[in-house]
């Protein structure tokens, strides 16, 4: 049974997430924040959840439930690792006191579904996933965060990940919002020398949407592969701001970030890859592909690259277009009229990174469900 | 037949509507309505097809789902019914024969890492699912290798019969010596300027295009207002 509780002294607006932060809420003048609208948040309704967003939890063999004891000695270990515990949603969602997930995963897992649900008395629905690859271990989660119906909520949240030596996480989250709702999702992961993370993250319909991706190899020589879909339409906002570091050799990464705004959408990218000079012959590609399909949409985009190492092959690069008219000349061409021809190549567009979203992911239909189809 | 730039694939871009062009005068019909006022996809369902002359790379778009939708719409035209995936693989298939194409481009993207060859058989694949009344295919011969020519020409022929007419763009009579023109027209400074049958096409082929140049000059000469005396 989902429960909230209403929290204490509500002022109006978003004094009570302030307080449960024990921070104010960011500013446009910090540079990461700059493009983040949060007027979203005044209309979420003062009530936290209690009881976990997760419901019928059946895991498969080789996944296991840690103890609070257990999980003692990696908690906290990946958020300190990369530097988030300031962050504003993290602060937030330990200020809530989510309930924990904390699981152990020991060789070859059949590939699953964390099933979600949120409860609709709340406003404010947080969460915490604690995920320790032993070593040699593999995985394929997937995780489909969806608001209650019809209500103003904000989804909060946090995931620790803790790759052993030659572990291999493939991890998708496949956002569907609402247009009242909001989301925010941090995810914090450690990978262990010849370990290999592939994430990718498909968000659409939230009134706002802020992830913060950030991954540390920490002996390098391990392999992280990221991949990001958000689109945005009427004035939605999603922004992703993301950061890879590098603290050893021969590490890789293979990053793409793709969007695409419609209406008055706003869609913001910040990724950010460290290679310190402890870090040569890393190979890092960071490619950001977006799509505008309005006047009044909007793209902030800002790949950055930060080396200090003098041997790595890295390679950043943004692009921002519309919908080629020679490709939908071409379809034209053929019959297709021109709403469907602008459908397939949206389709077209998003194919890159759904393909690479974990099997259950199939069953979501997600690409109808991103571009709204019917 | 025509020079480089004589305006061959203008007109047929034209014809299909391609947006870059604006029509400033003139009418263009076809089986009753003026073209020019139909968007493109409009004058396809009328049984337009233009194949492309370097037909272009649509990643992320299946091959197959794209020619399933084409052909939906040219059917709903015809006031056919629709087919759904497992009648129209079982349709693709038979046409693949058409143009001795590998199954396996069906699962890619829409000419996405294709050879020229094999971009100009998926051009004439479309034309065989689409069953066009009028097919105008611009330099289909160009990046052919021997054998994927005498394909991509067999495929033509097969498709050609008297519900159609095919408009070949070329520069050379190879393309002609496996498919017989029944008639052939050279274009110069965006006109037609000369008419025949197969015979010109071999005269072009000895003696190049220097006389139409001169047919050109004496004709725009001759419609130069004369001043009076």
């Amino acid at each position: 049974m989902n429960a909230a509780s209403v929290v204490s002294a509500p002022d109006s607006g978003t004094d009570w997430l302030v307080q449960l932060a024990g921070s104010p809420l960011p500013a446009r003048q910090q540079e990461d924040w700059r493009f983040t609208d949060l007027a979203a948040l005044q209309s979420v309704s003062p009530a936290v959840a209690t009881s976990p967003p997760w419901r019928d939890l059946q895991l498969p063999a080789g996944v296991a439930r840690l103890s609070p004891a257990a999980a003692a000695p990696y908690l906290g270990t990946a958020l300190a690792a990369v530097g988030s515990e300031a962050l504003w949603p993290v602060r937030l969602n330990m200020g809530a006191a989510p309930p924990l997930l904390a699981l152990r995963v020991q060789g070859e897992v059949d590939a699953f579904e964390l099933p979600f649900e949120a409860s609709p008395e709340a406003g404010l629905v947080p969460w915490r996933i604690l995920l320790v690859l032993d070593p040699g271990a593999r995985l394929q989660l997937l995780e489909c965060p969806i608001a209650a119906p019809q209500t103003s909520q904000l989804l909060n949240g946090v995931m620790e990940v803790v790759l052993g030596p030659g572990a291999r996480l493939h991890l998708g989250t496949l956002a569907q919002g609402t247009s009242n709702a909001c989301l925010f999702q941090h995810m914090a992961v450690r990978q262990s020398a010849g370990s290999e993370l592939m994430a990718t993250t498909v968000t659409s319909g939230w009134s706002l949407v802020r992830q913060d991706p950030r991954v540390v190899q920490e002996q390098g020589r391990a392999h992280t592969q990221l991949r990001a879909l958000q689109r945005v339409v009427g004035r939605e906002i999603a922004d992703t701001h993301s950061t890879v570091r590098f603290d050893g050799p021969e590490g890789q990464l293979d990053q793409l970030h793709k969007s695409l705004a419609d209406g008055a959408g706003r869609s913001v990218f910040s990724g950010v890859v460290q290679v310190p000079r402890s870090a040569q012959q890393t190979k890092a590609t960071q490619i950001s592909r977006n799509l505008l399909l309005s006047e009044r949409a909007r793209i902030d985009t800002k790949p950055e690259l930060q080396i200090v190492a003098d041997d790595v092959k890295c390679a950043h690069g943004a692009t921002v277009t519309q919908l080629q008219p020679e490709e939908l000349f071409y379809l034209q061409s053929r019959g297709v009229e021109a709403s469907k021809a602008s459908q397939l190549l949206q389709r077209g567009f998003c194919d890159e990174v759904l393909r690479d979203l974990p099997p259950p992911a199939g069953r979501h239909q997600p690409v109808a469900a991103l571009l709204r189809e019917s | 037949m025509g020079r480089n730039g004589s305006g061959k694939s203008t007109l047929s871009k034209v014809l299909a509507g391609h947006p870059a062009y604006t029509i400033t005068a003139g009418d263009v019909i076809y089986q009753g309505a003026n073209l020019l006022d139909l968007e493109p996809e409009q004058r396809a369902r009328l049984g337009l097809f233009l194949g492309f002359q370097y037909p272009i790379e649509i990643p992320g778009v299946s091959n197959l789902e794209f020619l399933r939708v084409a052909t939906n719409a040219r059917r709903c035209q015809k006031g056919e019914e629709e087919l759904d995936i497992f009648s129209f693989e079982d349709l693709v298939r038979e046409k693949l024969s058409v143009v001795q194409m590998d199954p396996a481009f069906l699962d890619r993207s829409v000419n996405e890492g294709f050879s020229g060859g094999e971009k100009k058989r998926n051009e004439i694949l479309q034309m065989a699912l689409l069953e066009p009344t009028v097919a105008i295919l611009d330099e289909t011969d160009s990046g052919l290798d021997i054998d994927a020519l005498r394909i991509v020409a067999a495929g033509v022929n097969q498709l050609s019969g008297p519900e159609n007419a095919t408009i070949l763009i070329t520069h050379y009579q190879r393309l002609l010596e496996l498919i017989i023109p029944d008639y052939v027209h050279v274009m110069a400074g965006g006109r037609i300027l000369r008419s025949g049958d197969k015979e010109l096409a071999m005269e072009l082929e000895q003696t190049g295009y220097d006389w139409v140049d001169r047919e050109l000059d004496n004709l725009v000469a001759d419609s130069q207002p004369r001043e009076c005396a």
